[in-house]
């Protein structure tokens, strides 16, 4: 690990003054992602402000038909807020199978959010409810968000402060982890918004994408049993020594299915 | 004799330090201006060296040095050595390269080690190591068994022809033809074992440590045999005597083999030690630790198995092709050969066995003993094709073994493949094992698992290890360059507690406990009163170390006959004091007595009077009560026992989950059960590990591509059911504590256990074979395969 400088800023304005000045800076937000990073000297940043003195980013409150989750909020505490458990389950039960207890501690909603890893589980969730993204100048909706592999819509001095959750009239996501990361090598959620029907589907590909086609069907029948003419191209998918594109295709069709019979 | 003898489950004394987090690991040590190397390591797997130049690393602010191939040639440091020699069939020696502790000329794998960089920080030697400028001229590659064996192969030594270092063969080729030619039935196989890395838990460490002033050299280093690095470096690579070189192998967290071999590393840092003039620390991080400690496994072999109309087995050939890596690493030729041929009887009466194996030079990281060591592939390849014979003849795969095992009548056995077994029980193990498993109960559990949608498969494995490794006089005459004898110190202080020096090491097998019990159950002293000594040449005997499940059986009786000294001699104290005939005195319950009378004396009154003779046969018997033995085996010995397992196959992803482990092993006399079971579940851990989640894989450039725990799969303990573990005991016949060894077991029998399970579920759709490990990728795509045959 490199040397840098520290910062730990008490509001958002400062932070992004921080990120203003300093063009080789780089955001701390749980640091799960990061620290690790930082230790293989794959990145060198000059500065690291952390964002971890930012109390008002801690906060959970349902907001009429939608939850507003701070950045701040760990993933651990995700998974166990009753306001989380009581409207959108399928989002507590998600933030529950992020990492391990260690990661899930530390980690956090804005931090997953912003590093856009392709194979991350919260992507999913904020694809598939329709969720929004606020930042501390503007509103982005999540199909404008994650434009690529590890890639956001953020400008390099935004901070991302609220994810804003719509509640759905039901949800659920499954997930098929790579048995020595433990991430999504295939995660996908279903939802119903009542209006209609969003699948995500994180891991398979450079970066979390909708599923027209598992969509379509399930639009038209919201039946595990619909499911069987679902397909996926492989040509767009990740293969590894883990899981090839074939497979991945195969096993978004079942993580489907399982997340539909979740929900029903 | 004791509560806290042979038979109880005494918790480990060294748990404390453990639990505490007070372990005293090599990375734990650091002396008084102590440097940190950090290695440069080839990013290729076969280059040519063209220049180093290492000015701007030399320049960044704290580098002492930057050593490189050229410096270690010029100050005469010999290359690593094997300590095993293996003859070809027609008599030639092996092709041993030459092994420099740094690259010289050539790179041979990734990982292979090319400048040592030195400074007073770690982080100012990770930064210069970065800037070592190294002229890589890529080479071609051979970096797996089938390339390196393909018509014109890049050859990763010029002397090895054919990538062979050497082409060797067991047992008799005539009478298994001839058992072939009369045989009803021949069923074939060909399968792959695969390469596993070994990831001990604590990555391995040096320090290196010159003392100019007397001209002695220190070096800590996570060892299991300290001894031998110390015999191998004064020797071989440091060239300095005994007596100015200690080896300290403190606590190490674990080996499971990765740790006996002399790495380049810890010659290093002893010599570099000497050229800055402080002492030079090394630690390998996990990434490093996969591209350069010895890897496992990692043979293809091709097996015949000869059967008569009733099933009986007439022979075995067997045709192997093991992976040995680029260099020759310390026992790496003996894995595929003495620890591998000789184990293809099994627990069966085979009348014919022919093994032809050919050791195949890689473009990868060297490859020798991993947990179980050749034991493991052979067992293996043999219940692989016991299970195929079974479905290929129609005969139940229990009553097929049933069939062919060793009876008990018939030891002791000699097989046809150099070893003699001295005593087993393998239908008591199987009969065990069926009834911890309720096999009986398995079609109700099938149907269970069916009604979830999954498919249900039972796998067994019958098989035998040979272990307490060994006869010096034999492994001499197979090729070893060592005696594999133990020793021991036994020190019985003048109040009565008591020092145990043992030449084995301790790296998790709890010999702190179990060595103070073997003095508990013999001297009746408390555990408690024992200190078990370990580790360190300077107040160890010259003893070999702790592998092949050896320190029990092997290091324990050189204790036993220390105690049997003590005893003695005390006897002759205890005489004096009764005022008695010293064959008139017996040692019973920790008590010297006059045999027939209630005239005694304790243990502890008969050392305080060795200590302080006034009233004492000083004219006969020396003062002191201390003994040494060196044990040397009479033979291996044969644990061995029946591993079972259930496997749930969800036939919709292709995941296995492992739903039941039965195991009955006959590990010989128990001395502390918690301990042998904790031995058990950490082999099948790792068994279950190859089965099913581990495997290190190199891509045809030579990449190791899965070199971190991102993406190779270690087992965890979410993977792994409760497993349900029982012993029958038949003591070993020619060691006087009467055990055979347990370190292993696990590592060894339950790998085809798993596989032929998961081979059960899947048959009904028509899967004949599955290859370690079995993904679930590999198992989905099996599926759908046999769905498109059918």
């Amino acid at each position: 690990m490199k040397d840098f400088q520290f910062h730990r800023p008490s509001s958002v304005a400062e932070a992004v003054a921080l990120l203003k000045a300093r063009p080789d800076a780089k955001l701390l937000s749980g640091g799960q992602s990061l620290i690790p990073v930082l230790k293989l000297d794959l990145a060198e940043p000059s500065d690291l402000i952390s964002l971890a003195g930012i109390g008002e980013l801690r906060d959970i409150r349902v907001d009429g038909d939608r939850i507003v989750i701070g950045a701040l909020v760990t993933h651990d505490a995700v998974h166990r807020s009753p306001e989380v458990q009581q409207h959108i389950p399928a989002l507590a039960t998600l933030a529950g199978t992020i990492g391990d207890a260690q990661v899930r501690n530390r980690g956090t909603l804005g931090g997953s959010v912003a590093h856009a890893d392709p194979a991350a589980d919260y992507p999913a969730a904020l694809l598939a409810l329709g969720a929004t993204i606020a930042t501390d100048r503007r509103k982005i909706a999540a199909d404008d968000f994650f434009t690529g592999l590890f890639e956001t819509a953020l400008e390099r001095d935004e901070v991302v402060v609220a994810v804003h959750f719509p509640i759905p009239k039901r949800a659920a996501y499954a997930k098929f982890s790579h048995r020595a990361s433990k991430y999504a090598l295939v995660g996908v959620m279903v939802v119903d918004t009542g209006h209609n029907v969003r699948v995500a589907v994180t891991g398979a590909g450079p970066k979390v994408f909708r599923h027209a086609n598992i969509e379509g069907i399930l639009e038209r029948d919201f039946a595990v049993d619909a499911l069987a003419a679902a397909s996926t191209p492989p040509d767009e998918l990740n293969g590894d020594l883990e899981a090839s594109a074939e497979y991945r295709a195969h096993l978004i069709t079942v993580m489907a299915r399982r997340a539909v019979q979740a929900c029903l | 004799m004791s509560a806290q003898g042979f038979g109880a489950s005494v918790r480990r004394k060294e748990d404390r330090r453990f639990l505490l987090g007070k372990g005293q690991y090599t990375d734990d040590i650091t002396l008084p201006h102590q440097s940190y190397a950090v290695f440069v390591r080839s990013p290729h797997a076969h280059a040519n060296l063209g220049a180093i130049d290492a000015a701007k690393a030399k320049a960044v602010p704290g580098v002492l040095a930057v050593l490189t191939g050229a410096d270690v040639a010029a100050a005469g440091l010999g290359g690593i050595p094997c300590g095993w020699a293996v003859k070809s069939k027609d008599g030639s020696s092996m092709v041993e390269p030459p092994h420099p502790a740094l690259a010289q000329g050539a790179v041979r794998h990734v990982g292979d080690p090319v400048a040592m960089v030195i400074a007073d920080s770690k982080t100012a030697a990770r930064a210069a190591a970065a800037l070592v400028d190294v002229d890589y001229q890529v080479q071609p590659v051979a970096a797996s068994i089938t390339a390196a064996t393909a018509a014109d192969a890049p050859l990763v030594w010029p002397d090895a022809k054919g990538n062979v270092c050497f082409d060797w063969h067991l047992g008799d080729p005539a009478s298994t033809d001839a058992a072939f030619a009369k045989a009803k039935h021949v069923v074939e196989i060909e399968l792959t074992n695969s390469r596993v890395a070994p990831n001990a838990m604590e990555p391995r460490a040096a320090i290196g440590h010159y003392d100019a002033a007397n001209d002695h050299t220190t070096l800590y280093t996570t060892s299991q045999n300290p001894h031998l690095i110390r015999l191998l470096m004064g020797a071989f690579t440091l060239k300095v005597p005994e007596h100015k070189l200690r080896v300290v192998a403190p606590d190490v967290g674990g080996g499971f083999g990765s740790k006996i071999y002399h790495y380049a590393e810890e010659l290093l840092v002893a010599w570099a030690s000497r050229v800055v003039g402080r002492p030079v620390k090394w630690t390998s991080d996990r990434m490093e630790a996969f591209v350069s400690d010895a890897h496992g496994r990692d043979h293809i072999s091709k097996a015949q198995l000869a059967l008569d109309a009733n099933g009986k087995f007439l022979g075995l050939r067997v045709a192997t092709l093991a992976n040995i890596g680029a260099y020759l690493s310390t026992f790496a030729p003996a894995i595929p050969t003495y620890l591998y041929a000789t184990l293809l009887s099994g627990p069966y009466d085979f009348p014919a066995i022919y093994a032809e194996v050919k050791a195949i030079f890689t473009h990868t990281v060297a490859v020798d003993a991993y947990r179980g060591a050749g034991r493991p592939e052979a067992t293996y390849l043999l219940e692989r094709l016991v299970d195929k014979a079974a479905r290929q003849l129609g005969i139940d795969r229990i009553e097929l073994r049933r069939k062919n095992l060793i009876r008990t009548d018939q030891f002791p056995y000699q097989t046809q493949v150099a070893l003699a077994y001295d005593i087993g029980n393998y239908q008591a193990t199987l009969d065990m094992a069926l009834a911890s498993i309720d096999h009986a109960g398995y079609d109700k559990r099938k149907q269970a698992t069916e009604a979830k949608g999954k498919l249900r498969g039972f796998g067994i494995s019958t098989y035998i290890e040979a272990c307490g490794i060994a006869p010096s006089a034999l492994v001499g005459a197979l090729g070893a360059r060592a005696g594999l004898y133990e020793a021991a110190t036994v020190r019985v202080h003048p109040t009565g507690s008591v020092s145990v020096f043992t030449g084995t090491h301790s790296h998790g097998q709890g010999h702190e406990t179990t060595f103070a019990q073997i003095i508990s159950e013999k001297l009746g002293v408390p555990v408690e009163n024992v200190e078990v000594v370990h580790g360190d040449t300077d107040r160890i005997p010259f003893g070999m170390g702790t592998y092949g499940s050896r320190s029990a059986a092997v290091g324990g009786s050189a204790i036993v006959k220390a105690i049997d000294k003590i005893v003695e001699k005390g006897k002759k104290i205890a005489a004096h004091l009764l005022e008695a005939s010293a064959a008139d005195v017996e040692f019973v319950d920790g008590k010297y007595r006059v045999v027939g009378t209630d005239r005694a004396k304790a243990f502890g009154e008969v050392a305080f009077a060795a200590y302080v003779p006034h009233n004492y046969p000083i004219e006969t018997v020396e003062p002191g009560l201390e003994e040494n033995a060196f044990y040397d085996p009479k033979n291996f010995t044969f644990p061995g026992g029946t591993h079972l397992v259930e496997v749930e196959v969800d036939p919709e992803t292709g995941v296995v989950e492992i739903a039941e482990v039965a195991i009955a092993d006959d590990v010989g006399v128990v001395i502390n059960p918690m301990i042998v079971d904790g031995q058990a579940h950490g082999g099948l851990a790792q068994g279950i590990g190859q089965a099913l989640l581990e495997e290190a894989v190199y891509d045809a450039d030579g990449q190791l591509v899965n070199g971190s725990y991102l993406n190779y799969v270690m087992p965890r303990a979410a993977d792994l059911p409760f497993f349900k573990v029982g012993n029958h005991v038949t003591a070993c016949t020619h060691n006087p504590l009467g055990i055979k060894g347990v370190g292993e077991t696990g590592a060894i029998g339950v790998p085809p256990a798993v596989i032929n399970a998961v081979i059960d579920a899947l048959a009904p759709l028509g899967v004949t074979d599955i290859s370690m490990p079995a993904t679930p990728e590999k198992v989905w795509r099996a599926i759908q395969a046999a769905k498109k045959g059918a």
